[in-house]
Parts: structure tokens; C-alpha cells; sequence
């Protein structure tokens, strides 16, 4: 990149807020997407909106092109800047604006890490229900535009379910306020939704306001493990239908299973096809009832072990097998490859049990966890990128998932975007019309293409 | 260095919020996850050893808190300290280096003699003299930062007055060696005598062999890995011709550098053997809690505890030191916020990279501030050292003690 242009991003943020050496350069070249990178001309960390935009016109002013990135946890390359344009890190706008008791919101500025924002509200008694497994470094920015969702998702939704209001700032460096802290808003089209999951190519946030609503009162904390895979998914499926709606329904495939005892060492048996965590929260009295009927729905489907935790720390214990599921599997080869298909709940079993055929007939070890609750499946890959063999299998492999997870009716992604790592699946899933659509709506925001090229389509 | 360690990282970035460095600068060259990416890139030959790499990569204050984050085993700062160390071996020790690792440090006779003329300074006077002429001001600033640091000496390094051989009291349970730490023997002389009591008092015989060299941290600091590996041997050989049940330390650098003996000499049996047994006082008492207990006397005190970085992250012991401290009726134990985050003193970190050093200390000191405590509990003499005069300077002043002479205090109450 020209030495007069990042001097002049350094006469908007700063000097020290600018960098370009290739060092620099190097270290943001990358995200928590295997495999992917690139190196950006240069990375600015502006402070303020007003920044922001600055940079924006810019840039857009000079057709150089802008990737956003909060914490750059991405897990589809989109954070990565794929043409040596500018990455604009939010992390320095980390500030809580407001939480408002009254209407039962919190205004956070973009880089505001969304366990502190969780920490914050929660003090007050309040409960900001999003929690990506990223969620102790991830910023709500980053939340807003990939739209996280978390292990709390089945009961109390997504990101996309808590986002109230806007401040986004757009190619040109222009200010679009959308949204705000009102319940109802039907004035002209839904901007706020629009730009939920837009992951970074229709603009860039700089305030966000969530929703909040009251900490639930109480919690119960289950294990459970299931001999047989299909039980467990009829488990799942019969509590739903049994009107009992867990806070979280997490589930553990057999690899997994083996993978956390290897490492964790918590007593789990490897003869089990399937754990089950579940929890359920909000007032003591429900607690106690739902607790009761998932017990018996679980004995139904010839659970072999049934715990409920005593106390919060028991709860803790119960919870470590999933918990440590992502690192216990991560540890056994050096390339981790983390996917997210999600399917409709009811074809959990087909979908577990395809993955681990699929598995087998390319020679991988994949391991499965996840979210069972709402379908969201994380078949995780254990591989190692000096093998490129194995590499192209494992390729081949989730290539075979996808088409599966949409001829089931479900989606590519469930929670971590389509950015680079998934655009040749997309068409597949929306249609030349879901493409087209995409296409205007891209325009209309960004004539010039400035934002996050090469994302989603 | 092993490539595949280095490939483990999958950039997660679940160490970011656990870094200081990156807490205070938000730049991915100052995370464990972008350390791990410069080295990388290093060894694939994308990067050069430039002035900026060197700067990014020295950042770190090697606390290791990214290690007890990351979900697949890597340990970043080992990786930097590693790489640190190959660099050196292939472009050796600077003279100053040399002196200081080879020919200091390992003698302690000479290290009791070098520091000889600090007690002198400090008992002549010459201390406040010097301090009120604000005659540092004209010295380097490193050498001033030094002089701050430093609390009242002990008239003698403990070293050279304890007894080799401190019989249990009443019954013996067993019998553990002292691995006595230099700058506890030289400066925290007091914590370490409440360590002999205590273990005294619980039915241990004390064998502290006063030939004993420093443990090599200060090596490992220095990128110097042979004279690391010469402490370990000596040191091995040494506490091995005695019959002892464990080895016992005060000093959490020292335990941490200790238990990896057997992996700094690629797993030599006798060093394996050595390490095994090494126990950071805490673990020890732990185990005692019971007979413990009923010596203690009330101490109507609010503490909190500030967690070695070298105790935390690099021996795993957290619960221990805190279940001790709640052993102590009438006490009032208030957790620290962050209170495994790095205090900035890391070794010789806060002489080279005082204003890192500082963001780090700061934000510690406002934590300590939060919790409302009269004393601050801790067991490494660098965060002694850093902790004592920052919180002596704070408002209020919060008095900053060895786990061991908090427990002494509750004995003797």
C-alpha cells in the first residue's frame, strides 16, 4: 500500500492506531478460520464513529477496500482481507454506553466484549441471553454482523432476537441510524434485520442496542448418557414436544465422548453413542416440573445414567464434558477444521449418524457436538494441514454434509457466516433468486464495493 | 524448535482476553495468538528477526496465562521463551550476560556479596541520603526503578544463618528438603523462616542444604538454556543424596523452574525423579489442613490473594493457597477480580519494559483497591517486590505479605 495513503489513514486515527509493518501485517492476516490467509495493505483501530467514517470515505474515495474485524474469532475468513485492502479493528471502541433499567436495553459501542456486556447486565439482574463459544473475546459488533448464536439459542434465540437498534456507518462514511428502543417499529423496511448477519459488506457498526430481559431465578443442570444414538435424538425431539423448552440441550457424539475422556478424564463411559447436557432455568417452581418431565422422557428412551446437579458447582462439574468438548478434540491432531451445518431438529440421528458414515468412508476422525436443541451440529474435523491428502478428503467430506444438511431442509451455517469458507455452498441453498436479491441489496449499500469484498456471494 | 507445536495453535484467539499485553493494546503482535504467528512465520522464513519482531516478540511478559486458556495445549509464552533460547544459543551470550548467568548467579556466595553493599546502603543511612538528594535522578532509570524496588534487607541472607537441619516438633511425619530461593534467602528472609515453622510445627524435619544454587530461572530470563541445564544437574545431585519425602519451595519461580528439571534435561531419570517430588509450600499445607487448623488462632484480617503467575499458570495451583487462607478463623477472604492476571513484575520484565510493566501493575493495583482488603497475599518474591511498593504508595496502603507469614501470624496469634 502507497506510503501517502497510510499517512493519511494516520492522520484520522492516529499513528500509533495505524500499521502497516509486516509484522503487523502478518498477524492480521488470519483469523480462527483454518487454513485461510492473507495479508491486509494496512490495519487501522480507530476510536471513535466519527473515525470511522473518516476512514470509510477514504477509502471509498480511493477504491481501496475495507474488512472489519472485531476480535478476529471469524470462523469463515470474514475477517480477512482477501486484496490487500484496509482491516478496521473495533476493539479500541469498547465503551458500555448505557444500560437503561426503564426500557430494559444496553447501548454498547462495537468492540465491547459480549461477556463483559453479560457481566455488566447481570449485575443489574438483567440477562443478555447470546453466548457464542467466543463469547469471553468476540465483540457484539462481530456479534451483530455474523449473527452468533450460542448454547442458550434454543430457548432464548440468537443475537438476531436481541438487536433493537443501530448506528452502522456506511461505505461512503456515511451515518444510517436503524432501530432504537422502541418494541414496535414498522416504519419502512427492517434495516435493523437486514444488516443482522450482513458480515461486514453492507456497513460497519459502531453502536449497537440490545434487548434485555430478567435473569431467570433459577437453574437445574441434567447429564445424561443414551446407549443408542436414535434415543437420544427422541429424547430431544419428545422433550420439545413435551412443551418443555431447555435453556440448553447440548449433545456429545461417541468420538467426542472418547476424545473429553481421554483428556478430561470425568468418567464418561466409551460404550455410549450419545451425552446429553441440558438445563433448564427461569422460575423454581417451573424449574422443578420441567426437571421431573425431562427425567422421565429420558428414562423412556432407555437412558443409562441419569444425574441432576445439587448445587452450582455440581452443575460446573456436569457441565465440564461439554464444556471441554472443543479443546479435548482439538488437541488430538494439529488441524482443527470446526464446521456448523444445522438441520431441522428432527433429523438430528440421520444427520449424526450420516456425519459419521461420511467420516468413515473418507478415512477422517470426525467428532460431533453441539446444539442439538435447535440442529446446529458441530461436526469438527481433526486433521493436519501438512497432509494434503487428508486435507482434500476432509473437503470432500463436509462437501457431502452440506448437500445432505440442505436436501434435509436445513443450512449451511448456523452460526458462523458464509464469508469465504462456505460461498460455493450458498447458491445451492438460496437459488440464482436468493443470490440476485443479495446482489441488489449489496449494491444499494455499497455501490463501489468498498466493504468486505469476496464475502457471502 | 518443534514445528508442530507451533502448527497446534488454531487461532482460536480464546488467549487474547487472558494476555496483559493485549489487554492494554488491543494489537494482535502483542496476543499469545500473534506471538505464535510471528515465530511461525519466523521458522517458515516469511518473516526476519527485524527490530519490530524482536520488539513484539520481548512484549511478553511470559506469565503463561495464555496457556492455562488455550483449549489445544499450546503454551505461547514457553514457545517465545523457547525460541528466545535457540536465538541465543546460536548467537551466544553477551558479556554482561555472561557474567551475570555464569558467573553471579550460579555462586551463591558471590550473589550474597554483590548484594552486600545494598544492606550496607540501605543500614548506613546512605539509603535516605541519596533518596532525599534525589541523587537516582541522575543514574539510568533502570537503576532507579531498582533501587525503588527494594524493601528493607535482612541483616544476613537467610542462607547463611538457618540451620541445615530443623527437627520436627512432636512426632515426625516425614522429612522434605528446602529448596531455599535467592531472593527469599536474600530479601524475603522472614517468609521463608515461617515456612521452616510451619512445616516444623506440622511434624516435618527440614533439611536445608546450604549448598544449594539458584534454581536457573534467571537463566531461562536470559535465554541462557546450558546454564539452566548446569543448575538442574547441580541441584538434582544435590537434594537426591539426601533422603527426603519431597522438596519444598516458597518461591513459585523456583517451583515452576524445578518441576520442569526432568524436561530441561530431556527427561534424565534422576532430574524426572527430582521433579516429582518438588512441592510449592501451599500444596504441602494443603494436605496438612486438618492438623493445620486446630494450631491456628483467629486473625480478624480482610485479605485477598493475588495469584502467582509462576503458582497459577505454570504449577496449576489455585485452590490451594486460597483453602489455607479461609483455614484461619475469624478471617474475612475477599477474591481478587483478575486475580491470575500478571502483576507486571515478571523477572527482570519491569526493569526492561517499565511502561508495559506499569499498565499491568495499574490495573492490578485498582483490582486490589476493589476488593476493600487491609493485606494482599501472595508466595513469588517478584510480585512481592512489585506488589510491596506499589500498594505501600496506594491510597489506602495495602500491606502485602507471604502466604507463609500470613499463616505464621494466625500460629502465633
Amino acid at each position: 500500500m502507497e506510503t501517502s495513503f497510510i499517512k493519511a489513514l494516520s492522520e484520522i486515527v492516529g499513528e500509533q492506531h495505524t500499521l502497516s509493518d509486516p509484522e503487523s501485517l502478518a498477524c492480521y492476516g488470519y483469523d480462527s478460520t483454518p487454513e485461510l490467509q492473507s495479508r491486509p495493505g494496512a490495519v487501522v483501530l480507530p476510536g471513535t464513529s466519527e473515525e470511522i467514517s473518516k476512514v470509510l470515505a477514504l477509502c471509498n474515495g480511493a477504491g481501496v477496500r475495507v474488512t472489519p474485524r472485531g476480535s478476529g474469532t471469524n470462523l469463515s475468513g470474514g475477517s480477512i482481507s482477501f486484496d490487500a485492502g484496509v482491516v478496521l479493528q473495533t476493539s479500541r471502541m469498547n465503551r458500555i454506553v448505557e444500560i437503561d433499567e426503564e426500557n430494559l436495553t444496553a447501548t454498547v459501542e462495537t468492540g465491547v466484549i459480549t461477556s463483559t456486556l453479560h457481566r455488566e447486565v447481570e449485575s443489574k439482574g438483567l440477562f443478555y441471553p447470546p453466548d457464542p463459544g467466543s463469547m469471553n473475546i468476540s465483540t457484539m459488533g462481530g456479534n451483530v454482523a455474523e449473527n452468533s448464536g450460542g448454547l442458550r439459542g434454543l430457548k432464548y434465540g440468537v443475537t438476531d432476537d436481541y438487536v433493537m437498534g443501530l448506528k452502522t456507518i456506511l461505505a461512503d462514511g456515511e451515518v444510517l441510524k436503524t432501530g432504537g428502543k422502541v418494541v414496535k417499529d414498522v416504519a419502512g423496511y427492517n434495516l435493523n434485520q437486514l444488516l443482522v448477519s450482513s458480515e461486514g459488506t453492507l456497513g460497519i457498526f459502531s453502536e449497537v442496542t440490545v434487548k434485555l430481559i430478567p435473569k431467570p431465578q433459577a437453574k437445574k443442570t441434567m447429564l445424561v448418557h443414551f446407549p443408542q444414538l436414535e434415543q437420544a435424538a427422541l429424547t430431544v425431539s419428545h422433550i420439545i414436544a413435551a412443551r418443555i423448552i431447555p435453556a440448553t440441550l447440548e449433545f456429545l457424539d461417541r468420538t467426542t465422548i472418547k476424545c473429553v475422556e481421554d483428556y478430561a478424564h470425568v468418567g464418561l463411559p466409551l460404550d455410549v453413542d450419545a451425552v446429553l447436557l441440558i438445563e433448564v432455568d427461569g422460575h423454581p417452581a417451573q424449574v422443578e416440573e420441567d426437571a421431573a418431565g425431562i427425567r422421565a422422557i429420558c428414562e423412556r428412551h432407555h437412558c443409562s445414567f441419569f444425574q441432576t446437579a445439587a448445587g452450582p458447582e455440581e452443575a460446573l462439574k456436569l457441565a465440564t464434558a461439554r464444556r471441554v468438548a472443543l479443546s479435548a478434540l482439538a488437541r488430538v491432531r494439529p488441524t482443527t477444521i470446526l464446521e456448523d451445518a444445522t438441520v431441522p431438529r428432527s433429523c438430528i440421528a440421520p444427520m449424526v449418524k450420516l456425519i459419521q458414515d461420511t467420516a468413515k468412508k473418507y478415512d477422517l476422525l470426525i467428532g460431533t457436538f453441539g446444539h442439538a436443541g435447535d440442529g446446529n451440529l458441530h461436526p469438527t474435523c481433526l486433521t493436519d494441514e501438512r497432509n494434503p491428502d487428508e486435507i482434500r478428503r476432509a473437503h470432500q467430506a463436509f462437501g457431502e454434509i452440506f448437500e445432505a444438511t440442505i436436501a434435509m431442509g436445513g443450512t449451511i451455517t448456523g452460526e458462523h457466516g458464509v464469508g469465504v469458507a462456505k460461498k460455493k455452498y450458498l447458491p445451492k441453498l438460496v437459488g440464482e433468486s436468493g443470490l440476485r436479491v443479495m446482489r441488489g441489496i449489496k449494491g444499494a449499500f455499497d455501490p463501489r464495493g468498498t466493504l468486505n469484498p469476496g464475502k457471502i456471494f | 524448535m518443534d514445528y508442530v507445536k507451533l502448527i497446534n495453535c488454531m487461532r482460536c484467539g480464546m488467549c487474547l482476553p487472558h494476555c496483559p499485553t493485549y489487554k492494554e493494546t488491543f494489537l494482535e503482535t502483542a496476543s499469545p495468538r500473534g506471538r505464535v504467528a510471528l515465530v511461525r512465520k519466523f521458522q517458515e522464513g516469511e518473516l526476519v528477526e527485524s527490530e519490530k519482531f524482536l520488539e513484539y516478540v520481548s512484549l511478553c511478559l511470559d506469565c503463561q496465562a495464555c496457556a492455562s486458556a488455550c483449549p489445544c495445549g499450546v503454551n505461547a509464552g514457553e514457545l517465545v521463551a523457547e525460541f528466545r533460547c535457540e536465538r541465543k544459543q546460536e548467537q551466544g551470550l553477551s558479556t554482561m550476560e555472561d557474567l551475570i548467568l555464569r558467573k553471579l548467579v550460579p555462586h551463591p556466595d558471590r550473589l550474597e556479596a554483590a548484594t552486600a553493599p545494598l544492606r550496607l546502603y540501605q543500614r548506613t543511612g546512605l539509603q535516605k541520603v541519596v533518596r532525599s538528594l534525589g541523587l537516582l535522578k541522575v543514574f539510568p532509570a533502570a537503576l532507579g526503578r531498582m533501587e525503588g524496588l527494594l524493601p528493607k534487607l535482612p541483616e544476613a541472607p537467610l542462607r547463611q544463618t538457618i540451620s541445615e537441619v530443623t527437627p520436627a516438633v512432636g512426632e515426625q511425619k516425614g522429612t522434605v528438603g528446602f529448596f531455599l530461593g535467592c531472593v527469599m534467602s536474600l530479601i524475603f528472609s522472614e517468609a521463608s523462616l515461617a515456612t521452616v515453622e510451619l512445616l516444623s510445627a506440622l511434624g516435618y524435619k527440614v533439611v536445608t542444604p546450604k549448598d544449594q544454587k539458584c534454581c536457573g530461572a534467571p537463566n531461562m530470563l536470559g535465554h541462557d538454556i546450558e546454564g539452566l541445564q548446569d543448575a538442574a544437574r547441580f541441584n538434582t545431585d544435590l537434594f537426591q543424596s539426601h533422603e527426603l519425602d519431597f522438596v519444598v519451595t516458597d518461591c513459585g519461580g523456583c517451583g515452576a523452574e524445578l518441576k520442569k528439571y526432568g524436561h530441561h534435561l530431556d527427561g534424565e531419570a534422576a532430574a524426572t525423579a527430582f521433579s516429582t517430588k518438588v512441592r510449592d509450600i501451599s500444596e504441602i499445607l494443603a494436605t496438612e489442613a486438618g492438623a493445620l487448623k486446630e494450631k491456628l488462632k483467629p486473625l480478624p484480617l480482610k485479605v485477598t490473594y493475588h495469584d502467582p503467575c509462576h503458582i497459577a499458570h505454570c504449577q496449576g495451583i489455585r485452590s490451594q493457597p486460597r483453602a489455607l487462607i479461609n483455614l484461619i478463623p475469624g478471617i474475612d477472604f475477599r477474591e481478587l477480580p483478575e486475580a491470575d492476571a500478571c502483576c507486571g513484575s515478571a523477572g527482570t520484565y519491569n526493569i526492561e519494559k517499565p511502561e508495559m510493566s506499569d499498565r499491568v501493575l495499574s490495573r492490578k493495583v485498582q483490582n486490589v483497591q476493589k476488593t476493600g482488603a487491609d493485606y494482599l497475599v501472595t508466595s513469588n518474591p517478584g510480585c512481592l517486590l512489585q506488589l510491596k511498593k506499589a500498594l505501600s504508595e496506594a491510597n489506602p496502603p495495602v500491606k502485602v505479605i507471604h502466604l507463609t507469614e500470613l499463616l505464621q501470624m494466625s500460629l502465633n496469634a
